[in-house]
């Protein structure tokens, strides 16, 4: 195969003295789809962070299309452009329009010309059925709505990569299902995405691969199917059983 | 996508429990609560001024303090005095504003190359926060212009502003940084994965929001600076306390003190109304984003 979109080579990283990345490795190729599951605290977010430099890790490689992400050659903003994040919390602007929030990082960021980016921007809401928002708030909008708009904010620089952390964590059971079609949209537009999930059903419909993670490490790394009905490790048959008792699964 | 939209849709009204019936009140009923507070109210202050009005002394504080002709006579220079009280206190708004707002930005930044601002920052807060503004209105309303320094105003209305300016900075500049501090790291975070520099971090989403959640906490140093200006009197300015003094020394009688003091409760107390006010407005937003 080509190289990967993003490469994480023996990744390991230490809040203080807790071990929170454990010698991580794990390839994601172009147009591929790769959920994250395992209980809280095992690394998943974290690892989401360190990919676009949110946070800094301590061993190992992290590499965009073969050239490391702390390359001088990305120069300020460039892996940002590259790479887009959206939060479990939106972590919209509240200060700010939609429209707004959208157009910032083109606009203040990328050096798009104002104009340019709010003519760009409706059709980017569109695709998400946001167009009419446009000019409201975030707090005018409901949390289904805010969590799309914060979509569309990340997909406006037009990454390659686009990490998805807890997006439906926070939102109502009723609205889950709203930002979940965007996301199985863009996954037929032929994004390449990394999305950490409780969301079974979904991993399973919308992944490549599903990795398990436990206490930083991947311990068990397959396709959707053969890892959510047939897991091999015992950690991960523990963790399924106990997501199938909540009735997640 | 669809079912939310739906939701916001008018549902069909169901044939439910009619409301209660509003009860009919007697005019007794309606109108004697407001009866029994005027005329409560009404008698109470009645008594008090009676009690005052009919003391041995009140012919005296009548003469010394609430004087008409003194008031007329005195009121034109009280009244220029107190257009530079007002005229100060605008001007030192606009720059504590901008100055308050650069000291908590130099407090907040991080970075070892930033540390000789933070230290400032630390060390003017300490020095103007901890000093009695009169003794910084002394110190640089006669100090400043005693040095006789070529070039500079050698103005002590000018010198006394300036410590007014930097005192009331100190404060504000507090403020400023808890609003800063208020802001979620979620905003942080957004920004920087947006790839916002750290200033464009703080130009675009922290500072806005900052600004915004301390506007009733600034309203109110707003209307606390309103009047120390009247501090400037202890070095000579003429403004409205200034000008009443002189009437006093003059005629040896109160009344222009009192000219002065009403003129400035016609500034602060709608100053004050609109403070609560905005603190009210501002509760309500808080609360129905948490809603």
């Amino acid at each position: 195969m080509s190289t990967p979109r993003v490469a994480i080579d023996d990744l390991t990283k230490y809040y203080g003295q807790t071990l929170v990345l454990d010698e991580v490795f794990l390839d994601v190729y172009e147009h591929e789809v790769v959920c994250l599951i395992g209980a809280s605290g095992s690394g998943k977010s974290t690892l989401l962070r360190c990919i676009n430099q949110l946070v800094p890790f301590d061993h190992g490689e992290i590499r965009l299309d073969g050239v490391a992400i702390d390359d001088a050659s990305f120069g300020k903003t460039g892996l940002r452009k590259r790479i887009g994040i959206v939060f479990q919390a939106y972590n919209l602007f509240p200060h700010l329009r939609v429209i707004d929030n959208v157009t910032l990082a083109p606009r203040k960021v990328h050096g798009v010309g104002k104009r340019e980016a709010e003519a760009r921007a409706p059709e980017l809401l569109g695709l998400l059925g946001m167009e009419e928002f446009a000019r409201k708030y975030p707090e005018q909008l409901s949390g289904g709505q805010q969590q799309r708009v914060a979509i569309v904010r990340a997909l406006a620089p037009n990454p390659d990569v686009l990490l998805l952390d807890e997006v439906t964590a926070a939102l109502d059971p009723e609205l889950i299902g709203g930002v979940l079609d965007v996301i199985r949209d863009l996954k037929a537009q032929g994004m390449t995405m990394m999305i950490v999930t409780h969301e079974m059903g979904f991993a399973r419909d919308v992944a490549d691969r599903v990795c398990f993670l436990e206490e930083g490490r991947i311990l068990e790394e397959a396709p959707p199917v053969q890892l959510l009905s047939d897991p091999q490790h015992p950690s991960t048959r523990r963790f399924l059983q106990r997501i199938i008792e909540a009735g997640r699964l | 996508m669809s079912s939310e939209r739906a939701a916001s849709a008018e549902p069909a009204r169901r044939a439910g429990p009619r409301p209660p019936v509003k009860a009919t009140l007697t005019p007794w009923e309606r109108y004697a609560p407001l009866a029994i507070s005027v005329v409560s109210t009404a008698l109470v202050f009645g008594v008090v001024w009676r009690v005052i009005t009919t003391a041995e002394n009140w012919p005296l504080i009548q003469r010394q303090f609430f004087d008409v002709d003194a008031m007329r006579a005195s009121l034109p220079q009280v009244f220029s005095g107190f257009l530079v009280n007002m005229t100060v206190w605008v001007i030192a708004l606009v720059v504590i504003a901008v100055f308050g707002i650069v000291v908590a930005i130099f407090r907040s930044l991080t970075g070892p190359w930033a540390a000789p601002l933070r230290v400032f920052a630390i060390i003017y807060i300490d020095l103007l926060r901890g000093t009695p503004s009169i003794l910084l209105v002394l110190l640089f309303g006669l100090g400043v212009p005693a040095l006789q320094i070529p070039g500079m105003t050698t103005s002590r209305l000018f010198w006394g502003s300036v410590a007014l300016v930097l005192g009331y900075t100190a404060y504000t500049s507090e403020v400023y940084r808890s609003g800063i501090e208020a802001v979620p790291d979620g905003q942080r975070a957004a920004a920087k994965a947006l790839g916002l520099t750290q200033w464009q971090t703080l130009r675009y989403s922290i500072l806005p929001q900052a600004v915004r959640n301390v506007i009733p906490a600034l309203l109110n140093l707003a209307v606390a600076l309103q009047k120390d200006v009247a501090l400037l009197s202890v070095i000579g300015a003429r403004e409205a306390g200034r000008e009443a003094q002189i009437f006093t020394a003059r005629t040896f009688n109160f009344s222009s003190y009192i000219v002065a003091t009403v003129l400035f409760l016609l500034a602060t107390i709608p100053m004050a109304r609109f403070t609560d006010w905005v603190t009210k407005r501002d509760q309500e937003r808080r609360l129905q984003r948490t809603l």
